[in-house]
């Protein structure tokens, strides 16, 4: 069978299965060839894309966040002010033509560092999502899957829940911070170090709940079929239960954004971040707090634009969790 | 125009009305570290030894010039008056004669012996071992007299029992808490028995210590309030706002903080903010030998390899030309700091004449490394056979201490010095394990910035830290003051002569050239900023002085409230 064919035949089996109870049994099944029924064929991803489009919500979320994206990657092009540049005469200066968002106590352009600051802040927080979800997920499923492994690797979970983050690092940061930095530079040796360190020490969360996912989805009909017909443990993760438990993974990647973000903010704050000359978001914030009353657009600007980006991702994770759920799917 | 006004109602208001014990009523103090043990033996910490010098006295303290100023003494010993031995073997204490502490019984000799044996007891561990370092005899002369005689003769030798650190214990009190079991006499260290103004009467370590006046005081007539309360926690913002801005609290402690934001609250007319100078000095220090990871690790930042250019006279003072030192004082530190050239900022007579540093220099700092053949590169970075002005600048995580990395950083890169910046978390930065690679001590990096400070107007025991023999090293588990590596054995000559020399004309002439060869002539530290300590006080608070030498309650005797 093709890919389509077999696509096509599981979407028949789960019809079945849903409407089986309601509905009486009919002879009326869908043709088995679908190129001879004269339909166009249908991807899965333009169905997905269909549904995602009709979340209001998700839409604008996903406009906001390419702009945010756009700002920070396209906007250093068009602004090309030097963000670590120290303009003594200009410091503390309000909303002017030469800077638009104003400068901070050692006159340092505000705008340019909001975009070197979430170019920063947004690669910390996607990469370090994106390690924390895989080893999440790849960590629940394994327990949830498989019974003997379940409890070491759950009692792994637990280990690492109750490590204490703070000393980890700062244990990470005195022995890697050399090395790294010297095979990879300064910069990107220590972003490694940050994201790693962020996206080791927040899977946990997600692995407890995939796992419980795929303990009751083991026990369902559809995978109890699976398996009778003999599917290969590989073929049954990655078919019939990664697709249903991406709705969790899809809630905590998104709340993984905002976590790193603002755990990168308070590792900077501590000296254990990047090196100061380096701005981030979460810098930007700690570093306007002391002048708050002040001068309240120095902390107001930062804290819009990683509001914005959690909020952003967050709804963009619940169209796309809307949209690839067959179940919720087409209503 | 406004400071004016407000000294001249002070001095209106600040003449002598009929003083009288306790008539003001309650002083309440914020310091948002709050005190752990009223013990300064147990702990030098200023949130420590500050309340504690409310009950606790030594024989003599520091005044805010420098000189000495009596307490428990009848005299400051000098050799004039025979309190010096004449060869500089023994000092002769004489107490003022009628002082009873604050429970009644009298104020001795015995006193004093004891609190000698207290601190020198085997076992112990007393936080201030080092001032009581070399005493060999503790002798009581009569009920008033003791001498305390030294191994070898000390041109300096007055240190134990002057300052707030080394007050004198009651002996009836600590004497069942000699040696190991001192640590657990909490009943004595949470409320010891004073000669103080105040008596206490109730602690709660971490949070609050409440006094009452010592009906005992030596002088009838003060202290002018009644009850003392020093309430901890918080942070320095809610510090300074709760008196400036609220007018909750009298008087705040350690309010490091942002220029424009003191002043903001300032303008708000409920209290002032005041600053007291030591001998803190904020400098940044070129390392002299080669910290680079390519050597083996018990090499690196070691006297067996000298820095590849931070060895190179010009390099250290173009890299001191193009700093601005009135501007960091302006931005970052506001009242908190004033530029300096120089690690002994006070008393007057140590400090060097030579202000030059003062001035910025770029092109004269330009003009220098051509001339020492620093050619700017393809990138504008200078370099010379294959070596690039790159440092590496790393220091401890602080707001200011980071605004003041990115200035340095920009003025060095217009003279041709790439800067990479590195911050290290404080107790790291500042902590003494030999594996730890990001201590100041070990140094793994080009240039370094901290504070220094210490505690006796004649610097001879701080100079002392910078002689070849105090450079960390592998087998002193890179333990050791002299963290810039410097190393000059003019310079070591010059402290074994100072060691030797009793006239003070002379010392201070030793101790100034010797800065000087650090400093403005050698550029191995570059003083940035003389620091002080800043409080703030509540306007009808009267009687407040600035002493950077004691603790800011150091003549709380003394204050009132304004009627």
């Amino acid at each position: 069978m093709t890919e389509t064919d077999r696509q096509r035949a599981l979407n028949t089996a789960e019809l079945i299965d849903e409407t089986a109870a309601a509905a009486p049994v009919t002879s009326e099944l869908p043709p088995e060839d679908p190129v001879q029924s004269g339909a166009p064929p249908r991807s899965q991803w333009r169905d997905i894309w269909r549904q995602f489009r009709s979340h209001r919500g998700a839409m604008i979320a996903l406009i906001l966040f390419v702009s945010i994206l756009l700002f920070v990657s396209v906007g250093p092009l068009i602004w090309t002010v030097d963000p670590t540049y120290v303009d003594i005469r200009a410091r503390n200066s309000g909303f002017t033509p030469a800077h638009p968002f104003g400068t901070d106590q050692l006159g340092r352009d505000i705008l340019a560092r909001l975009m070197a600051g979430g170019r920063v802040s947004i690669a910390v927080g996607l990469t370090a999502m994106l390690i924390a979800i895989f080893l999440g997920s790849l960590i629940g499923v394994l327990s949830g899957y498989f019974r003997r492994l379940d409890a070491p690797l759950m009692r792994l979970t637990e280990l690492f829940l109750a490590l204490p983050l703070l000393p980890l690092l700062l244990l990470m940061v005195t022995l890697f911070r050399e090395p790294l930095s010297q095979s990879f530079g300064p910069a990107m040796g220590i972003f490694i170090l940050i994201v790693s360190a962020i996206g080791a020490t927040s899977w946990m969360q997600s692995a407890r709940i995939v796992r419980g996912d795929v303990l009751g989805l083991k026990e369902r009909e559809f995978i109890l079929a699976a398996k009778s017909i003999g599917t290969p443990p590989t073929r049954m993760i990655l078919r019939h239960v990664l697709p249903n438990v991406l709705s969790p993974i899809m809630v905590a990647a998104t709340l993984g954004i905002a976590t790193a973000i603002i755990t990168e903010s308070a590792l900077s704050f501590l000296g254990l971040g990047f090196p100061p000359d380096f701005p981030t978001w979460g810098r930007l914030l700690f570093d306007a707090v002391d002048q708050m009353v002040l001068y309240p657009s120095r902390v107001i600007l930062p804290g819009i634009f990683i509001s914005m980006t959690v909020l952003c991702v967050n709804y963009i994770g619940d169209g796309l969790r809307d949209a690839m759920d067959p179940r919720i799917r087409g209503r | 125009m406004k400071t004016a006004l407000i000294s001249a109602l002070a001095i209106m208001t600040a003449a002598p009305a009929l003083a009288e014990r306790g008539a003001d009523g309650d002083l309440r103090v914020l310091y948002w570290q709050a005190a752990s043990v009223l013990n300064p033996y147990l702990s030098t910490s200023a949130k420590d030894v500050e309340p504690a010098s409310l009950v606790l006295e030594p024989l003599a303290i520091v005044a805010a010039d420098g000189s000495y100023q009596t307490v428990l003494a009848e005299e400051i010993p000098s050799i004039e008056n025979g309190g010096i031995a004449a060869d500089y073997s023994a000092v002769t204490w004489r107490l003022k004669p009628g002082l009873t502490w604050s429970d009644g019984s009298p104020v001795t000799a015995e006193d004093v012996k004891f609190t000698a044996d207290y601190c020198m007891a085997p076992g112990f561990g007393c936080a201030v071992l080092a001032e009581f370092e070399g005493i060999s005899k503790v002798e009581v002369i009569d009920d008033l007299t003791v001498r305390l005689s030294f191994d070898q003769p000390r041109f300096q030798p007055l240190q134990a029992f002057l300052g707030q650190r080394t007050p004198i214990l009651q002996k009836a009190q600590f004497q069942d808490c000699l040696g190991a079991a001192g640590a657990s006499c909490s009943a004595q260290n949470f409320g010891p028995i004073g000669t103080g103004p105040f008596r206490v009467t109730q602690f709660n370590p971490g949070d609050v210590v409440q006094f009452d006046a010592n009906p005992n005081y030596r002088d009838a007539a003060k202290p002018a309030f009644a009850r003392v309360t020093i309430k901890g926690g918080g942070d320095a913002m809610a510090a300074a706002r709760a008196v400036l801005e609220t007018g909750e609290v009298d008087f705040a402690w350690n309010l490091q903080l942002p220029p424009e934001a003191i002043a903001q609250m300032e303008s708000a007319g409920k209290g002032q903010v005041y600053t007291a100078f030591g001998t803190m000095v904020e400098r940044i220090e070129l390392n002299q030998t080669d910290p680079s990871a390519d050597l083996p690790a018990e090499e690196r930042a070691t006297s067996a390899h000298p820095h590849p250019f931070l060895s190179d006279p010009a390099v250290r003072k173009a890299l001191s030309m193009a700093i601005d030192r009135p501007i960091i004082a302006e931005l970052a530190y506001g009242p908190a700091g004033q530029p300096t050239c120089t690690i002994t900022p006070t008393p007057q007579e140590y400090v060097t004449d030579d202000d030059s540093c003062l001035t910025q220099d770029i092109a004269g700092a330009k003009a220098l490394l051509d001339q020492a053949g620093w050619v700017p590169g393809g990138d504008g970075v200078r370099e010379k056979d294959g070596v690039r002005l790159q440092v590496l600048f790393q220091t401890s995580v602080n707001s200011v201490r980071q605004d003041v990395q990115s200035l340095v950083k920009q003025w060095w890169s217009e003279i041709g010095v790439a800067t990479d910046l590195k911050t290290v978390e404080g107790s790291s930065f500042f902590g003494g394990d030999p594996e730890n690679p990001d201590s100041l001590a070990r140094f793994l990096a080009d240039v370094q910035m901290y504070t220094d400070a210490y505690y006796q107007p004649d610097p001879a025991s701080f100079l002392n830290e910078f002689t070849c023999a105090s450079i960390p090293r592998p087998d002193t588990q890179w333990q050791g003051s002299n963290s810039p590596r410097f190393c000059d054995p003019v310079y070591d000559e010059r402290m074994d002569l100072l060691h030797q020399t009793a006239a003070s004309a002379d010392r201070q002439q030793f101790a100034r050239e010797m800065v000087a060869m650090i400093t403005t002539e050698g550029h191995v530290m570059l003083p940035l900023i003389h620091r002080g300590m800043v409080l703030a006080r509540a306007n009808s608070l009267q009687g407040t002085a600035p002493n950077g030498w004691e603790g800011s309650l150091w003549n709380i005797a003394d204050w009132s409230r304004a009627k």
